[in-house]
């Protein structure tokens, strides 16, 4: 047994033990997110260096390839942002669960980690559960009356989204006789089991991976979550959460579901409908929200539906693309969240009508919030645009224009609402001149989304480059 | 050989001094800390022209003549086929051209320590400057025509701010406004020829199988040859490309009928006309096309294009001439002074471009491609000097005197005699006066066009003695006679004498940090048309040429009358000095006569030909404002907000509707879930018995 192959989980699954330990003995709990962050590093070191080797670890459940490494090092990087920007609102929200709140917020992403790796579908299923064990349990963690409603709807809809999907596992394992997606992939390959119950087992499965980075209409959940959940598990569920669920579609139907014809061609599509109809009623939705954590959790509904697009394209450019925009997404979208973070802090509001002259009272997070905004319309020079450019031409490398078409259509209705918030910030009168503090942290973690937003906009070979080399799954 | 990195930080010094200044200095120095960004802007400069004869000397060691070595890295790349690069091409032009910039630019900062010293944007302008530098530099070191294009469009930027420096001027702040459409009005030529070439020649062998980007300079040529042979482009579609990148090149060079920006240009701070406007801004369009000069002389299928720009370059010559010779600001002369070279480039690039595509002697042709180096580049390189150094000479003159206006002016050689032999040797060295450097570059030109492009010739011949004319006049008036007093009211806020109770102004030689750039240029524009002097070996960077010019000079007989050429041209010139003599200095001919003569046509010349009427009164207002524009407004108006008000409102409707659906109720969310399932499920199946 390989176990350097895992050991960046290893390590991962230690810090979170040593977290909870240390939570116990301490007294100066402040040290416990300056912990849990620096001690993300081992993993995150530990991962890099297995990027030239390779292999496959656990009785071949988990692939130690490039593919996983890319999303391994993404989530982490979300991970440490997040705890970096918390640790203040963690302070004044819930003192005493500290110790609980970063330990949680570790096993999850190793939950996410196992996800990005895993190649066997019971593994899949497991490391999936992981994950979101840990993020129903974070999102009622105000355990106010908002926060508990949202935690109890996570989880009652989450536990159908683990059924319809287990369900579909089964299907495929029946059809197939085994769990491990080359031998699906083997099974399917020369016309073998070309029966429409095999059929309902990959919608079944493409249906609970959808509710997991919520696309439409499996989305229902995300705004009240968004809305109910404390604002860095919403800002961490936005991003990581997502970048695993796409790290695990595209290794299933790649893997397992992509070598014969007749069912590439219907996934293809599939995705490609639900990449417009996730886009479009994204958009819509977006347009009416007057609280920000609602707007953005809807904006994150239409930026799936830009993502599935490059799913939908299905090729090699797809799959690149996919991950650079993910990577894009995440710094983006964590920089506006974390802006709102610091903003909420102060104001105690997310609506956006409070957020009317932001500007003047605190001119770099407006100008923070309002980059990433303008990152997320996708409007160069910010990484943003890249990313539908890279993601858009997969789709047309394939012929599929009317799914670009729709992409940039979706993508001017989005400048609308993203505008409509920049519009408030910087034309709006200040109702108060009361500035507005950020810690290091925030700080620290808002620098490294602006810089990354800016320089992938400006130089996207810094990151294409990866992304190109890491695109290895195979249909 | 110079390592690739160094190449690249001739690009990124002005670019890291640009942030500096940009970002740090002028947020958070002090005023009396100013002094800074004007060191730190010198100092990268100079690293860079440090770098740039490095280049040089590199590019001459390795064997100049065959040599070229391209630098490239991805900028955007994703999957195989989408591959956008940055890439630097390092051969003789691209250094040649590189190392003017940095000398001119370096030069010019210097200056500007004088000049600009305690104006109110002095980090303004050290700001604008370096980025300004970095652009120009990126334009003459890329190898790639997208890359090309970017700094291209950053030239223009930075000129749109150095030319409306003193924005509070209106006439400062339209002078860069109309710089900035004139020249963007050109580009959209060029974007045209670049959507031609990716449409036209992405197809080629040499782009699908051994994977050129198709953008690339050093292999554009064989591209275009290739795809004109493989039938995937018409012969009069490349002749549109290589029209629309001409129409790019004549709006940054200012060609006729795009000139009309160059003289209002002048607005600006005069180093930056001596930077952007003489030397490095305005021979970019020359530039790029020498760079592509062997797509202009591609046998057959460039000699439209060619005919083109040798024509358009020796009508420019002459039309901008004309107006130099009335004008009474001594800037605006040398404006038109620059116009008129810049058409004689583009006539001597042309003229042999025409040859070499018209000739079928492969040798003579293979000749011809050399020969366009030392003909249109080396009048740009000599013209970079001396143009600047009039430009100099002509702000330290207004430094001193509070005008341009020659007509204040008046016996200025005695108070200001660096400046006033500067003026001389630059005006010498401008009418192409034996052994100055512009005598040497300019009957290049005319020989090449006697040659290839005869009846083009006439014009530039006639121009040799307007301008010895023009220049002559202009220092007749200013440097001799008697003083007329100057203008006490444009004096240079910060000077000694800026005194507001005086009424009077005394000429003064300028500072020293000012006097000094100029010399350094002075003994450029002395020297460099007899060689590029030092290590490198002339001969084999102007392809033989520079020494097949002296002796041209030193062994021609009347005989073979393309020899006399040279001697022609000098008489020409030197008759030229006399008419301004007899007319200006020793004022035997009165000056009202003879403008009463020609009433007509003088006012015909100082009123610009009525262009900017034409543009402004007729095209722009009567044509664009009442007609075009007008529609444009209706149809936005009724048409685009009628759809765009109808949409937000249908988006906001059916938002709405929506919305409604999202209750809140867990059983709904759950039931969509489902409903989700089973249309997928439904769609799913329907495809698999369908």
């Amino acid at each position: 047994m390989e176990w350097h192959l895992i050991s960046p989980e290893l390590t991962m699954a230690v810090l979170a033990l040593v977290v909870i330990l240390l939570d116990l003995v301490v007294e100066k709990k402040h040290y416990l997110p300056i912990v849990s962050a620096v001690g993300l590093i081992v993993p995150l070191v530990l991962a890099i260096d297995l990027w030239n080797e390779g292999g496959l670890a656990m009785n071949d459940m988990l692939a130690v390839d490039k593919f996983a490494i890319f999303f391994k090092v993404l989530i982490l990087g979300i991970t440490a942002m997040v705890i970096m920007s918390s640790w203040r609102y963690v302070n004044d929200k819930f003192e005493h669960l500290r110790g609980e709140f970063y330990a949680l917020i570790l096993l999850s992403a190793l939950g996410l980690m196992l996800m990005a790796a895993a190649r066997e579908m019971i593994t899949i299923y497991v490391s999936l559960e992981l994950s979101s064990m840990s993020l129903y349990a974070l999102t009622a963690f105000l355990k106010d009356r908002k926060s508990t409603e949202s935690g109890l709807k996570y989880i009652l809809l989450g536990g159908i989204a683990s059924a319809i999907l287990l369900y579909g596992m089964v299907l495929v394992f029946g059809f197939t006789g085994t769990t491990h997606l080359d031998g699906i992939g083997a099974a399917l390959a020369d016309g073998g089991a070309r029966e429409p119950g095999l059929l309902l087992g990959v919608v079944l499965i493409a249906s609970g991976f959808a509710f997991k980075i919520g696309a439409v209409p499996f989305h229902m959940w995300m705004p009240d979550v968004y809305e109910g959940a404390p604002t860095p598990v919403t800002a961490y569920l936005s991003v990581a959460s997502k970048a695993a669920g796409f790290a695990v579609i595209l290794r299933i139907f790649f893997e397992a579901f992509g070598e014969p014809g007749w069912l590439y061609d219907d996934w293809s599509v599939l995705w490609g409908v639900l990449a417009v109809v996730t886009m479009s009623i994204g958009n819509l939705l977006a347009i009416q929200q007057s609280n920000i954590k609602r707007l953005l959790a809807y904006s994150g509904v239409a930026q799936v539906g830009y993502i599935l697009v490059g799913l939908a394209a299905a090729n090699a450019a797809g799959q690149s693309g996919i991950m650079f925009y993910l990577a894009v997404y995440s710094l983006a979208n964590l920089g506006a969240f974390i802006a709102v973070i610091a903003i909420s802090n102060k104001i105690g509001s997310d609506e956006i009508s409070d957020y009317s002259g932001m500007f003047k009272r605190a001119p770099v997070l407006a100008l923070v919030l309002g980059v990433c905004l303008i990152s997320l319309t996708g409007i160069p020079p910010t990484a943003g645009f890249m990313g539908k450019l890279v993601v858009f031409k997969a789709a047309m490398d394939e012929g599929m224009l009317w799914l670009v078409v729709f992409g940039v259509v979706n993508s001017v209705i989005a400048a609308f609402y993203y505008f409509k918030v920049m519009k408030v910030m910087f034309i709006g009168e200040a109702k108060s001149l009361v500035g507005i503090p950020s810690d290091s942290g925030i700080r620290a973690a808002l620098v490294i989304s602006i810089f990354g937003v800016l320089l992938l906009g400006i130089y996207p070979y810094a990151l294409t480059k990866w992304a190109d080399i890491a695109a290895v799954l195979l249909p | 050989m110079i390592p690739d990195y160094a190449v690249w930080l001739i690009i990124f010094l002005p670019v890291l001094a640009f942030l500096i200044n940009g970002l740090i200095m002028r947020p958070l120095a002090k005023e009396k800390n100013a002094k800074y960004s004007g060191y730190i802007t010198i100092l990268s400069i100079a690293g860079s022209l440090g770098l740039a004869l490095w280049a040089v000397y590199s590019v001459a060691d390795e064997g100049a003549k065959e040599f070229s070595h391209v630098i490239s890295t991805h900028w955007l790349g994703v999957g195989d086929n989408l591959n956008i690069e940055i890439s630097i091409l390092l051969d003789k032009l691209s250094a040649t051209m590189a190392l003017v910039v940095g000398v001119c630019s370096l030069m010019i900062q210097i200056y500007g320590q004088g000049y600009m010293k305690g104006d109110t944007g002095y980090m303004r302008y050290y700001t604008w400057m370096p980025l300004f530098t970095a652009a120009m530099l990126g334009v003459a070191l890329s190898g790639n025509l997208i890359f090309t294009f970017v700094c291209w469009e950053l030239v223009g930027l930075s000129s749109y701010l150095l030319i409306g420096f003193w924005y509070h001027k209106p006439s400062a702040a339209a002078a860069a406004k109309k710089a900035f459409v004139v020249t963007r009005f050109a580009d959209l030529g060029f974007v045209m020829a670049l959507v031609g070439i990716y449409f036209g020649m992405n197809g080629t062998e040499l782009v699908q199988k051994e994977g050129i980007n198709v953008f690339d300079i050093a292999n554009l040529p064989d591209i275009a040859h290739q795809a004109i042979t493989m039938g995937l482009i018409s012969t009069t579609g490349f002749t549109w490309i290589l029209l629309g990148i001409f129409a790019g090149a004549a709006g940054k060079s200012g060609q006729f009928p795009l000139h009309v920006w160059l003289p209002d240009a002048m607005e600006g701070p005069t180093p930056v006309s001596a930077l952007i406007h003489s030397s490095t801004m305005v021979c970019a369009g020359v530039y790029l096309v020498a760079r592509l000069f062997p797509m202009f002389a591609m046998h057959e299928y460039g000699e439209t294009a060619a005919l083109v720009v040798a024509g358009l370059g020796g009508f420019t010559a002459i039309f901008s001439a004309s107006m130099g010779m009335v004008m009474y600001d001594i800037k605006r002369v040398l404006a038109y002074s620059t116009l008129s070279q810049l058409g004689y480039m583009m006539l001597g690039l042309g003229a042999v471009a025409y040859g070499a595509a018209h000739t079928s002697d492969h040798h003579e042709a293979e000749h011809l491609m050399e020969l366009a180096f030392a003909i249109g580049m080396f009048h740009l390189f000599t013209h970079a000097f001396f143009k600047s150094m009039l430009f100099l000479a002509s702000g330290s003159l207004q430094h001193s005197t509070g005008t341009f206006d020659i007509r204040l002016m008046g016996g200025v050689r005695k108070y200001m005699p660096w400046t006033f032999w500067i003026f001389i040797i630059g005006s010498l060295s401008l009418s192409g006066i034996w052994p100055l450097a512009g005598f040497w570059s300019k009957d290049g030109i005319l020989l090449e066009s006697w040659a290839h492009t005869p009846w083009f010739f006439w014009l530039a011949m006639i121009t040799v003695f307007m301008t010895a004319f023009y220049m002559f006049r202009a220092i007749f008036m200013t440097f001799f006679g008697e003083w007329r007093g100057g203008d006490p009211s444009g004096l240079h806020h910060g000077d000694e004498h800026d005194d507001h109770g005086h009424q009077e102004v005394h000429p003064h030689e300028s500072p020293f940090v000012m006097v000094a750039p100029m010399v350094v240029l002075c003994v450029l524009a002395i020297g460099s048309g007899w060689a590029f002097l030092g290590p490198i070996d002339a001969n084999a960077f102007l392809g033989g040429h520079s020494h097949a010019f002296f002796s041209v000079f030193t062994e021609f007989s009347l005989d073979e009358a393309k020899h006399s050429l040279p001697l022609i041209g000098l008489i020409v010139a030197l008759f030229g000095v006399f008419v301004a003599y007899a007319i200006y200095g020793a004022q035997w001919v009165s000056n009202e006569a003879i403008g009463r003569a020609f009433k007509p046509i003088r006012t015909l010349w100082y009123r610009k030909y009525y262009m900017d009427e034409l543009y402004e009164d007729v095209i722009i207002r009567g044509v664009l404002m009442k007609g075009i524009f007008w529609l444009c407004a209706a149809f936005d108006t009724y048409v685009v907000d009628g759809i765009v008000n109808g949409t937000a409102g249908l988006a906001s409707e059916v938002g709405g509707l929506f919305r409604k659906v999202q209750t809140g109720q867990l059983q709904e969310y759950g039931i969509a879930m489902g409903f989700g399932v089973v249309v997928m499920l439904a769609a799913v199946l329907i495809g698999f018995y369908g």
